[in-house]
């Protein structure tokens, strides 16, 4: 979880933190102890609503913007998918080749997003969520009523990634490590982006455009281009969400999915890159097994609860709470360090307490 | 660092858990419905069908206990495919109920095929091409579908009510297509019309129908109406208002009770619109008054009368437990016996005799009704006809019902 250390610069094996360790020894090893169920549907889908959630937490966090469009962005790559390349409903699928249709697709959701930044940067809070909340609702209904493009209604099934090195890519655990690949790879992009030259006027635009302004910074600019990077990643995410599923129709771009997506980054915490994640497994979970827990007519309430519960208590989402929890047991660590040495009568260390 | 090994440690007993393993003597049975979104009062009805089956055989059959577990979509296919995918993955179910919608169907079906040794009978999901085109082997339809349903309602437009003309309102997607098709077919064939610049297709949820009623013809005789709830309910009424005045025909859930029921004009504006379905609320038969009966008993806060849901939760879950009971409760060897004795299958239901073709697609009496105003000043449909065992070609041969092509907005063409 050291990324800042990670990629300041200064980096060395010996600063690597042992958690980061764990968690990459588990993210690797997962498949070898989980079942199918467990690798596909709760490990990749985790992670391609983690990376659609992490485009929104890098505007959020970062800069200040809350899209409701990034489920969108990454909707229009998978439409984008289906269409340029093939699909079984006999609607368009123009049968480009796979990297051909998966570079345009990003592409297409990246100038989307660019498009969608540019009409909503120059406002501010509220209205920036108004903004985008239209532009997918826009989206949503047109895809539903557009036949000749988005085949409406029924939208398109038979997505399938290819083939390639005589390995099915939907399977389980060569999906998962293809999606584990994606996510970790914007996971360090963004950790690094957050510290470049880039990410660091994207900060401070997020804390005073006006000052930023005098600098002689083009605010609107930058923000554009945040827009910008944030559709490349939510576009590769639906790309993978549409392998994912295999197909793609309204429902997959419709408002409530949109509202899970800034559900998932709230939820994890939008201070740090791994919080979309953390969110998006607690998500993954509580949706797969609210059921289980309770009468079903009910489990949707176990899930509002929980979220609620993670808000009321840690404005910062799961991430905050962690850091509490961390910052509560160093202190208690501390603590019980200085009493010993107290009692020990050592003089050399007294005040600890106070110095950290 | 302690806290998360915990975490980790918690996850990875989590994942190894694994399918949950039943008792060996247990069956585990998966039903999908939609318990969320637009459809949940729908999705919860289809629910009751599939209780009411299983306490009629004392969650027993083969002699082996039965064991529920349901799964929820929100009438997406996605969410569909995912909540189905942990009932048969996780929960390790064995047979699954489901899904209630068309394209939902047409998704299970898709993943049916990835699972060949776990046997899935619809829910009420009518969409065509679910077991029509590229069927899964592995995937029963004991409850018929949306063109199925039309039947003899047609042939009733043209000759006995002697509609020539008609114009066509539905919504625009897969399930009203087919009811269209279902329709049209027959009543194109004898020689009736419907120009396809007089069919309009609306959105789900359609509030405001004023474009579409002043685009109307005057020339037509009727106007087919395929719209469901809350939007039959918008257009009736405001059809009405408008001072409309052509008789209507109705779709399988246009008419239905929720529409009937309704206050204010629209009302007697509907007397005398004909429809046809899987299922009449007013069938006078002692086997449709029993089901009626059961299920009025068993849930007490349901419908005044079981929908059409819960009828093809209820028939296709009694269609396992029957074919349960005949193998005695043997799923082994990927299910075979019992998908033969499935496929063999032919039962009573409080709908008549129900058996499936060589695609396991029904074939099952339709209902033809009429609006009437009935004796306390009420509305509701009238049993008119009941049509035979209908099957799903429409009593054509495979080959030439496939050269009809893909139900859509413009099949038949029909002018």
């Amino acid at each position: 979880m050291d990324s800042r250390r990670l990629f300041s610069g200064s980096f060395s094996l010996k600063n690597i933190h042992p958690s980061v360790l764990i968690t990459a020894v588990f993210l690797v090893a997962y498949p070898s102890f989980a079942t199918d169920f467990f690798i596909f549907q709760i490990g990749a889908y985790s992670l391609i609503l983690g990376t659609i959630a992490l485009s929104l937490m890098m505007l959020a966090g970062y800069g200040g913007m809350v899209s409701l469009a990034q489920l969108t962005v990454a909707g229009l790559a998978a439409y984008l998918m289906a269409i340029l390349g093939d699909n079984s409903m006999g609607v368009m699928g123009l049968g480009w080749p796979w990297w051909l249709t998966v570079i345009v697709s990003v592409l297409g959701a990246a100038l989307f997003s660019t498009f969608i930044g540019a009409v909503s940067v120059r406002t501010e809070g509220i209205y920036t969520i108004m903004i985008t909340l239209a532009v997918a609702v826009a989206f949503f209904y047109f895809v539903r009523q557009n036949y000749v493009l988005f085949n409406g209604f029924t939208g398109f099934a038979g997505v399938e990634p290819p083939t390639l090195f005589g390995v099915y890519w939907r399977d389980p655990v060569p999906f998962y490590y293809l999606s584990l690949v994606v996510a970790v790879g914007f996971f360090a992009a963004v950790s690094y982006c957050a510290r470049s030259t880039f990410g660091l006027g994207l900060q401070a635009i997020r804390d005073n455009p006006r000052r930023m302004r005098a600098l002689g910074y083009n605010v609107t600019l930058h923000r554009i281009v945040a827009y910008f990077f944030s559709g490349i990643v939510a576009g590769v995410g639906g790309v993978l969400l549409v392998w994912f599923n295999g197909r793609v129709s309204p429902g997959t771009v419709g408002v409530d999915v949109a509202i899970d997506i800034l559900v998932i980054a709230v939820v994890g915490g939008m201070r740090h890159p791994i919080g979309p994640f953390l969110g998006a497994i607690a998500f993954v979970l509580l949706e797969n097994f609210a059921i289980d827990l309770i009468d079903r007519e009910r489990f949707n309430m176990v899930i509002g609860a929980a979220f609620l519960l993670v808000v009321l208590f840690s404005p910062d989402g799961l991430l905050g709470l962690w850091n509490r929890v961390r910052d509560r047991l160093r202190f208690r660590g501390n603590a019980q360090l200085s009493a010993e040495r107290v009692n020990k009568d050592d003089p050399a260390s007294s005040g600890s307490l106070e110095k950290s | 660092m302690g806290k998360l090994k915990h975490v980790l440690a918690a996850t990875l007993a989590l994942s190894l858990a694994g399918p949950a393993i039943a008792a060996a003597d247990d069956i585990k049975m998966g039903a999908l419905a939609t318990l969320e979104g637009a459809f949940t009062v729908l999705g919860e009805d289809g629910m009751r069908g599939v209780k009411l089956a299983l306490q009629e055989f004392d969650y027993t059959a083969g002699g082996k206990k039965i064991e529920l577990v349901t799964g929820s979509s929100d009438a997406s296919p996605d969410s569909a495919v995912r909540a189905v995918r942990k009932l048969v993955e996780q929960d390790g179910v064995q047979i699954v109920i489901g899904p209630l919608s068309g394209s939902e169907g047409l998704a299970v079906k898709d993943y049916a095929k990835t699972q060949p040794n776990v046997t899935f009978l619809n829910g009420s999901s009518a969409a065509q091409d679910t077991t029509l085109r590229s069927p899964a082997e592995n995937f029963f339809r004991f409850s018929t579908e949306g063109a199925q349903w039309m039947a003899g309602l047609g042939e009733y437009a043209y000759n006995e009510k002697g509609y020539r003309k008609v114009a066509v309102l539905a919504e625009d997607y897969s399930f009203p297509y087919t009811q269209v098709f279902g329709f049209l077919e027959p009543f194109c064939r004898l020689g009736g019309k419907s120009p396809i610049d007089a069919r309009f297709w609306v959105p789900i949820g359609n509030k405001d129908y004023s474009s579409v009623i002043a685009a109307l013809p005057d020339d037509v005789d009727a106007i087919f109406v395929a719209l469901g709830g809350a939007d039959a309910v918008n257009f009736l009424t405001q059809y009405e208002q408008s001072g409309g005045d052509l008789p209507l025909i109705g779709g399988s859930i246009t008419v239905d009770q929720s529409v009937l029921g309704s206050k204010g004009k629209a009302r007697s504006f509907v007397v005398g619109t004909p429809s046809a379905g899987p299922v009449s609320d007013t069938w006078d038969d002692p086997r449709w008054k029993e089901f009626v009966a059961a299920y009025k008993k068993a849930f007490p806060d349901g419908f005044p009368s079981p929908s059409l849901f819960a009828h093809a939760y209820y028939i296709n879950s009694k269609a396992a437990l029957l074919a349960l009971n005949e193998v005695n409760g043997d799923l082994s060897d990927g299910e075979k016996k019992f998908r033969e004795a499935l496929s063999n299958l032919s039962f009573e239901t409080p709908t008549g005799m129900v058996s499936v073709d060589e695609r396991r697609n029904a074939i099952a009496d339709i209902f033809l009704t009429e609006v009437i105003e009935g004796p306390d000043g009420n509305l509701m449909n009238k049993t008119i006809k009941v049509i035979p065992q209908v099957n799903q070609t429409l009593g054509v041969s495979y080959d030439k019902f496939l050269e009809y092509g893909q139900v859509g907005r413009e099949n038949p063409s029909c002018s």
